[in-house]
Parts: structure tokens; sequence; C-alpha cells
């Protein structure tokens, strides 16, 4: 489990930067998403798989029994992908006003700000 | 009295905070956001100077957040470099807002500037004070995402095409900082930065694992402190919002990625000779002489500034290669110098350009003779950036080339010595074409709708300057607040017992 877990997870890192390097506007949003879900995923296996049950710790004693999973990482993830939300749907929007400014989804072109002579005044 | 120590420590989030609520409130009164967010960055100021006195005093402050204590909640901890860097900050923001009263057009106050920057502050803060991995993360997240909004509002095409730059490598930044996080948690099983720093030293079988989770926070962390291989954002971004907000972010940002990576390095990962001194070392010269020459190639005001950023963190990343008390201290100075001096230059060039309507060279020019005051702000800056004494860049980088050569590091030291001579070239540059040069007369008929100067604009500057003056001339106080700095971070164990050993 944890084997197919970690290649899964590295899988989707090589995919997310393959979009991400991509010159469609639209490929790297996806790109950026499977990125930041690639890297969660990577917290929750890094905190071990554990499969039994949640570290809820019954009425009578005083600690969980042996063996539960590691709730601190979920609540990590639980943070990162509340955090990962706003940014992506920034990128969205983002992405679309630059669409309708520029009227291009080829990255390739928006290397005006580079230019040495690029300034608008 | 504990009350009040632990309200204290809090108040550089809290101030920021209420004042972006009560701003937020006042949506459509301008004025009376204006009035908020001034007497908020007052506010903060104030109470970052109070926060740094009382850790002057007392030593170390920590607070456990919700009264769990260490290793398990959240802490709060304040020591003697975050302080300083607190008040610079506060310090150059309160600059910015004021500045900001004279020079940002309507249609982006009314969009939210001021909450924006409140938030934005309040980022900074918690970065700064922060005792825990994750929520480093967070805040860091907090003031990145201010800093897209700033950088897009308004929706030039410009702003939105560097902004799409900045956004997508600072998203892969966060998400490879997540991942740094996560393998220190897998290897370790905690996030308060001085237990981990206790476990690094009790599993010396894993110190493999450990340059591994070391170099992805040099990656994520040296992607959003702008440092060599990864800097290239940062010219292609910084230079396309109008100024009141191109110098908060080009003043602050960069620098807390810094400091995070002091803090990470100093605490946790250990600087010992071998790969990471090495790859701090090439990453520290690369980016000083990349940062110079670029600066040097450019001709807008903004992008010569850009530029120059990067170079000027090769040299606080070069105090913590070498790694020796007198090295860290000048990287410390060197920041908070760097912080004042930078804001201060990029509101100059702002006060230029809105009575000139350009940033480019070709059209810019007579400065010195219509404005002197202006040329005399611009002067002393721009000395001060370059380290001509007794200003205070001089005693940044007597700090670090002293250290460099006594640790027999002489190839660095050379190398910032150099960079430092083609520093001045380029604000000499800026300072013939600028301010010395008479001003074109084929001008496009576009430029020529400019601003009337407003005499009010020079006030932020002077009041940056005269702590910039300050920290030249009456240098050794704050070089002997430094060097105590600079002790409590190379003795991690201060930290650590301040931390751990509170209950």
């Amino acid at each position: 489990m944890d084997l197919i877990f970690t290649i899964a997870v590295g899988l989707l890192f090589a995919a997310s930067l393959y979009m991400i390097l991509h010159r469609h506007l639209f490929k790297l949003i996806v790109g950026l998403m499977v990125f930041g879900l690639a890297s969660n995923l990577y917290v929750f296996a890094i905190g071990r798989l554990t499969r039994e049950q949640s570290a809820i710790i019954p009425g009578d004693a005083d600690v969980a029994f042996e063996p539960f999973a590691d709730p601190v990482p979920q609540a990590l993830i639980l943070t990162a992908i509340v955090i990962g939300f706003g940014l992506q749907a920034f990128a969205i929007v983002l992405v679309k006003r630059l669409y309708q400014v520029s009227d291009s989804e080829d990255i390739d072109e928006l290397k005006n700000t580079d230019k040495i002579d690029s300034t608008e005044k | 009295m504990q009350l009040q120590d632990n309200l204290l420590l809090l108040l550089p989030m809290l101030v920021p905070f209420i004042g972006a609520v009560l701003c937020i409130f006042c949506w459509r009164a301008i004025v009376i956001q204006k009035i908020i967010a001034l007497l908020t960055q007052i506010g903060l100021t104030g109470c970052s100077i109070w926060l740094l006195q009382h850790v002057v005093q007392q030593g170390i402050a920590t607070i456990q957040i919700g009264g769990w204590p260490a290793p398990f909640g959240i802490t709060i901890i304040a020591d003697l470099f975050s302080c300083l860097l607190l008040t610079a900050g506060a310090l150059a923001g309160l600059a910015v807002i004021i500045y900001s009263f004279y020079d940002l057009d309507k249609p982006r106050i009314r969009f939210g500037y001021y909450p924006v920057v409140m938030i934005m502050q309040m980022g900074i803060g918690g970065t700064l004070l922060t005792g825990d991995l994750f929520n480093l993360y967070v805040w860091f997240e907090i003031l990145l995402i201010c800093a897209f909004v700033l950088i897009t509002i308004g929706g030039t095409k410009q702003q939105l095409e560097g902004a799409l730059k900045y956004v997508t490598i600072n998203l892969i930044a966060s998400g490879l900082l997540l991942v740094g996080i996560g393998t220190i948690y897998g290897m370790v099983g905690s996030l308060n930065m001085a237990q981990i720093a206790v476990q690094a030293q009790n599993l010396p079988h894993m110190q493999g694992l450990f340059v591994v989770a070391s170099m992805f926070f040099i990656v994520s962390v040296g992607i959003k402190a702008a440092v060599f291989p990864l800097f290239f954002w940062l010219p292609a971004s910084y230079h396309t919002p109008p100024i009141a907000i191109s110098a908060i972010i080009a003043g602050l940002l960069t620098k807390v990625g810094l400091y995070v990576l002091v803090r990470l390095f100093t605490l946790i990962f250990k600087v010992e000779p071998g790969f990471t001194t090495d790859v701090l070392l090439v990453m520290a010269g690369l980016t000083m002489v990349v940062g110079v020459l670029g600066a040097a190639s450019q001709n807008d005001y903004r992008k010569v500034l850009s530029f120059s950023i990067v170079s000027q963190i090769g040299y606080m990343l070069m105090g913590l290669a070498i790694f020796t008390p007198l090295a860290i201290a000048g990287s410390v100075y060197f920041i908070m110098h760097n912080m004042l001096v930078k804001t201060n230059l990029f509101l100059v060039g702002g006060a230029v350009a809105q009575e000139q309507g350009s940033f480019n060279f070709r059209y810019l020019g007579g400065v010195y003779k219509k404005r002197p005051l202006l040329a005399i702000i611009f002067f002393i800056s721009a000395m001060s950036l370059a380290g001509i004494p007794p200003f205070s860049g001089f005693w940044g980088k007597f700090m670090l080339a002293k250290a460099g050569f006594e640790s027999g590091f002489y190839t660095i030291a050379g190398i910032s010595l150099g960079a430092g001579v083609i520093t001045i070239i380029y604000l000499t540059k800026i300072w013939n074409q600028v301010f010395l040069k008479d001003k074109s007369k084929d001008i496009p008929v576009n430029l020529l709708h400019k601003q009337p100067f407003k005499k009010m604009l020079q006030l932020p500057m002077l009041l940056l300057l005269t702590v910039i003056l300050a920290l030249g001339i009456f240098a050794e106080p704050f070089i002997h607040l430094t060097m105590q700095a600079a002790e409590e971070l190379l003795h991690s164990e201060i930290y650590i017992n301040a931390v751990l050993k509170e209950n």
C-alpha cells in the first residue's frame, strides 16, 4: 500500500510539472491544482498510512488505543486544502482576467514584462 | 503583569488585524480608511518598538497559544532577530502608508488597498513571531495571498502578466514548503521548531534525510526570498504595480523569506562545512553577481531596483553561509538596513515619476535642479545602499566582508566587494540619468499629462531617511543589538530553553 501510494504521489508531481511547463494557460491552472493535491497527498503519505482506527479517545480511557492513524497530518492537510482552495480560486480568476486582457492563451507571448524597454510609460 | 506580557507578543498581529477589519467596515469611506490605516501603522510601529525594548531587557519572550504546553500547542516567540526585523518592517510600512495618501489612485484604494496591506502586515508579524513550522506556512500563505492581490489590484495588462509569473512560481514554492514540512514531521513527529531542533540532535542516523528536507526548504523559501537560480519572477513582476504597492512588497517580502531561511538554518539544520555550506555559498555568490549585472543593464528605475533587491539578497545569504557570529550579525543588520533603504529608493522613484510621468531613463532628467530635496534623499539612500561610510550599508558590508576574510572564505568576500563596486555603478547611472542630465526634448505626448508635485510625498522619505541615518551614524548600539541577536541565533539552546523549559 505504502509503495503504491508513494509512486502515485510521484506520478502526480511529474504530471503537474509537465502541465505547468506547458504553454497553454488552462493547462497551467490544471498543473497548479494537481501540484497542490500532490503535495497534500505527500504529507498524508509521509505521516505513515495506518489502516486501523482514528485517534478518538474512548470515554473511559486517557489515551487512544494503538494502533491509530496519526491525526496531525490529517489536520495539516485539512488546513492546506483550504489554503490551496483559496489560492487556486485566485489563480483561476487571474488567468481568466489575463486571457480577457491579452486575448491570448499562449504563455510564450507573455514576455513583455521581461523586456528591457517594456514599460508602458 | 503576565497578561500584559502575553498581550504584547500578540499585538504585532492583532493591531493590523483590527485595523483591517475596521477598514473593511468603512469600505466606501476612503478618508476614514486612510485615518484607520495611519493609526494602525503608528500603533504597529509603537508596539514593535515596545516589544523590541521588552526583549532587549528581559530576553526571549514566549507565549503558548490556548495554554497548551510547548511541544503540543502553537508557540509564539519573540527573540531579538524577529523583533529587529519587525520594527524595521513596521517603519517601512508606515512610510509607505503615508506615501500612498498622496500617490495611489482612488480606484485602487476603493478595491481595498488598505485592508490588504494591513492583513499583509499581520502575515509578516505572524511569520516573524511564530515558533511552529506549520503555523509559519500558514502565515506565509496569508502574506502571499495579500501580495497576489496587491500586485493585481487595478488589473492593467502589465500587472496581470507580472502577477501570473509571481503567482505560478509562488504556488509551486508553497507546495514545496508543505512537502518540506511534511518530511520534517515524518522524521521527527513534531512541528514545534524548538522540539524539532532537540530531536534533530538525537537522530544522527537520519542526517541524510535532514539534508533532503533542508533542500526542500532552500528551494521553497529560496523562491520566496529570490536567491540565484530561483529569482526570475521578481524582476518580471515587481515593477508592474504602482509604487505604493511595489515599495511595500519589495521592501518586506523577500526579507521575510530570508528570515525564514536564517531561522531554519540556525535552529534546525545546522550549517556545517560540507554540502549545505557549499550550496549556500554558491547561491549567495551567484545571486550577488547576477543581481548587480542585471541591475546595471536595465533602463527603468523600478527594474534597476528590482534587480538590486536580488543582489542584496545575496549579501544576506552570504552571512548565513559563513556562519560565524560576526557574519550572522552582518546579515541581520543588512536585512534591517535593506528593508528601509530599498523602500525609500522605491518611494523616491514614485515621486519622480509622479511629476515626470515615466520611470524610463530616456524620458527622465533634471530632477536635481527642480527638486533638490528629493535628490538629496535619493543620494543619501543610494550611498547607504552602495555602502559608503558612514551610512548604514557600509557597516553591514563591513561586518560581512570582515567575517568572510576572517574565516577564510576569500572568494565570496571578494565577490561581495566586487558586487559593491557595480552597485555604485548602477546607482551612479540612476543619478546621472534621472537627476543630473537635462530632460530630453522629444517626449511622447502621452507622458505630458503629469500630476503636480506634492511636497508631502517627501515626508515619509524624510522619516525613513532619519532612521537610515541613525542606523548608519549611530551604528554602535545597533551593531551591538545585532551581535546579541547573532549570539542568540548561534546558541540555539537559548531559543530551545525559552520554548520548552517554560512549564
